[in-house]
């Protein structure tokens, strides 16, 4: 960002990374998967880089309120700072927390999840799927996140993209409105859990099982993890794969016309 | 005339305890903190419509649901008989409203229809709490006096309902006989039933049992009265209310607490004066968060009283359902105990608070529980009447932390490194972007 306003340009849109999409291996890949989308779509689009930092979410829902409006004034200065009109994320917690609780403190912008994003991107014909879809009738099932699902009432986006993939979808039994979660919202992805008789994550992953899918779609980089887990514990990591949609869709998606990044 | 007085007493007794017991709930939740729920006035009448009214989220299970709705029916319903009932009890006529006709025989059928399916309702309802035993209606949040409370409620419904065909029954008996007093009025589907068993009494027997079951049925409904207002039953009323108040925002906004913004924003402010004493005029500085029940706001005390112990929430629940100890369900119970205790101890200490060294958070809500919540919305939206047990929670969090700084140690650590690194994670804020030089 810093690099393209010096040059004196301004990107259609932020992406923010999100810290699980900069720093956690498996979610860079999402995150690499996001920008290969935007590259392909040529959108123009920048990254805060090391200017980002924690929106706050996980400080906020385990109870350190000024923890978490530190990190929202910062970031609110920055974004601010630079004009930034709209912004998409790659992860619903994010997501939920730039839209619904920055406006009041002075943070107002258009934000996105990147399964809007990639919606639009199709619909407006920027993106293209290849003709040899590589998830032709596969079995998918879509695990949808909480803070996109319940908390945002977003249900149509990701199975909307999803159907671009021309692949088969089968609704777990608790979905949409119904889904359980994965177990890692609410600061739960950095604790050890309460003592119980299952992990929610394992509990989640047999649902998801039970549509004997070859691929988990997620649209979050924590249930990615816990599903990615789940999986394993189950011993099905050879048959069944945990993907985010972003990847699902750089993987179908038309990238070679477009510039390389 | 005896019995104009004896009705009279009766209804002025009962009208007397309700409205003193009114009074009282009232009181507690209005200790609560201010919360504003004067804005979007159409969004909120048509969301009681919808939830409320409409019951619209009670068919999400559809047994249940039906059931459900064939009571809330049969109550709004019969008790347009109760008008007659009061005025028939209070000017010692008989059968009043039979002047007007066929409209009163349809009334009256239909009275009796929505009666046998109370009866029917109530009697699922009680095999799938005793019989069935479902899980959500037999679990430990219930165990003693919410269990037992659940059942009077069923059985003194069944009461109510057969009592009032009985009456019904025997005065279409009486009217066959051409009794004194008892006008050709109404038609009887259903008591029909019911003429085979009395048939056989005496002219004084069948006045004597459509006057006791008359009274029966009035009296119950009166002690009825009385009593859903210290019962989980109490939904039949707060429910209306409890929806008009409803959260309008998206269920994963939490609100900005306007404490901390002061704070934080003096910190950021580069021409503040740390020095600076604290304005005179300013109140005393509230607790960040919710140790007890008054720290709730008004609406969530609301809440509380406005729940009903269905426990759909705690059965959608991730950590319950994968045997953690929290039970949104047994948060609202124990915030509802834990305000009516205060109550009852500012009553008896004349209207004056004085600590009785307990808290909601600690003695009622343990901390176990409280982090066992994922955040994820399901109690909310499985709750019929929008109830929200995790806001209560996450307040509770805060308190937990901006109070007592107490946190699991894996919490701390990553509070820490949100701090100095901008991230939960121990990584160098620095190394942000490097994802992007990666292949």
């Amino acid at each position: 960002m810093a690099e393209m306003t010096a040059a004196g340009q301004t990107p259609e849109v932020l992406f923010w990374v999100g810290c699980a999409g900069s720093f956690d291996d498996r979610a860079k890949r999402i995150t690499k998967a996001i920008a290969k989308i935007l590259h392909a779509s040529n959108t123009s689009f920048a990254v805060l880089g090391q200017e980002e930092s924690c929106t706050g979410d996980p400080a906020k829902r385990a109870g350190n309120e000024f923890l978490y409006q530190m990190q929202a004034a910062q970031n609110i200065a920055t974004l601010n700072g630079y004009g930034i009109q709209r912004i998409i994320t790659g992860c619903p917690h994010c997501f939920n927390i730039l839209k619904n609780e920055y406006p009041e403190l002075g943070g107002q912008y258009e934000v996105l999840h990147h399964t809007q994003f990639i919606r639009e991107l199709i619909e407006t014909g920027k993106l293209k799927m290849k003709s040899d879809a590589p998830f032709k009738g596969k079995r998918i099932t879509f695990h949808d996140p909480c803070y996109l699902g319940r908390a945002n009432g977003e249900y149509l986006a990701p199975r909307e993209v999803i159907a671009k993939l021309d692949a088969e979808l089968f609704e777990m039994r608790r979905c949409k409105q119904n889904a359980m979660c994965c177990g890692a919202g609410g600061a739960q992805m950095f604790k050890e859990a309460e003592p119980g008789n299952k992990e929610v994550n394992h509990s989640r992953t047999d649902e998801a099982l039970e549509n004997n899918p070859e691929v988990i779609a997620t649209g979050c980089p924590f249930c990615n993890t816990m599903m990615t887990d789940g999986v394993k514990n189950a011993n099905q990591e050879s048959d069944v794969v945990v993907r985010d949609i972003a990847e699902l869709i750089a993987e179908s998606a038309d990238l070679l016309e477009s510039p390389t990044s | 005339m005896i019995g104009q007085i004896i009705f009279f007493v009766l209804l002025g007794t009962a009208s007397f305890l309700f409205a003193r017991r009114i009074g009282v709930i009232r009181r507690n939740i209005l200790s609560g903190q201010p919360w504003d729920g004067t804005t979007r006035k159409s969004e909120r009448w048509s969301t009681m419509a919808r939830v409320a009214l409409g019951q619209g989220k009670m068919t999400k299970r559809p047994v249940a649901g039906v059931m459900h709705l064939l009571i809330y029916a049969g109550f709004i319903i019969i008790n347009i008989e109760i008008l007659e009932i009061l005025f028939d009890g209070l000017f010692g006529t008989h059968r009043a409203f039979a002047g007007i006709g066929i409209v009163y025989d349809v009334l009256i059928g239909a009275f009796e229809w929505l009666a046998l399916g109370v009866i029917v309702a109530c009697v699922v309802f009680f095999i799938r709490r005793n019989g069935l035993a479902l899980a959500r209606l037999v679990s430990k949040d219930l165990k003693g006096w919410p269990s037992l409370d659940a059942n009077i409620i069923l059985v003194v419904e069944i009461l109510l309902m057969f009592a009032f065909l009985s009456m019904n029954a025997a005065d279409s008996i009486a009217q066959q006989r051409a009794l004194d007093h008892y006008v050709d009025a109404g038609s009887f589907p259903i008591s029909s039933w019911l003429v085979p068993l009395y048939a056989g009494l005496s002219d004084g027997g069948i006045i004597l049992l459509e006057r006791s079951m008359w009274w029966f049925h009035i009296i119950g409904v009166l002690a009825f009265l009385v009593y859903v207002t210290y019962s989980k039953h109490f939904h039949i009323i707060l429910a209306f209310p409890n929806t008009y108040y409803s959260n309008l925002n998206p269920l994963g906004q939490m609100d900005n607490m306007a404490s901390v913004k002061k704070e934080v924003d003096l910190m950021m402010d580069p021409s503040a004066d740390p020095y600076a004493a604290a304005p005179e005029t300013e109140a005393p500085p509230a607790r960040f968060g919710v140790k007890d029940a008054t720290d709730l706001t008004w609406k969530q005390l609301l809440e509380s009283y406005t729940c009903t112990e269905c426990g759909r929430c705690t059965s959608e629940c991730p950590a319950n359902l994968t045997g953690k100890l929290l039970s949104p369900r047994k948060i609202m119970m124990s915030t509802r105990d834990r305000i009516e205790e205060i109550g009852k101890q500012r009553e008896a200490n004349k209207g004056q608070w004085e600590s009785d060294g307990k808290f909601l958070l600690g003695d009622y809500i343990s901390e176990e529980e409280l982090w066992a919540c994922t955040s994820c919305q399901a109690c909310i939206e499985a709750c019929p009447i929008n109830i929200s047990p995790m806001g209560i929670i996450l307040d509770m969090r805060r308190s937990l932390i901006m109070e007592d700084s107490k946190s699991p140690e894996s919490i701390t650590t990553m509070f820490n490194n949100i701090e100095n690194n901008g991230a939960p994670w121990a990584f160098p804020a620095g190394t942000r972007g490097d994802w992007t030089n990666e292949s």
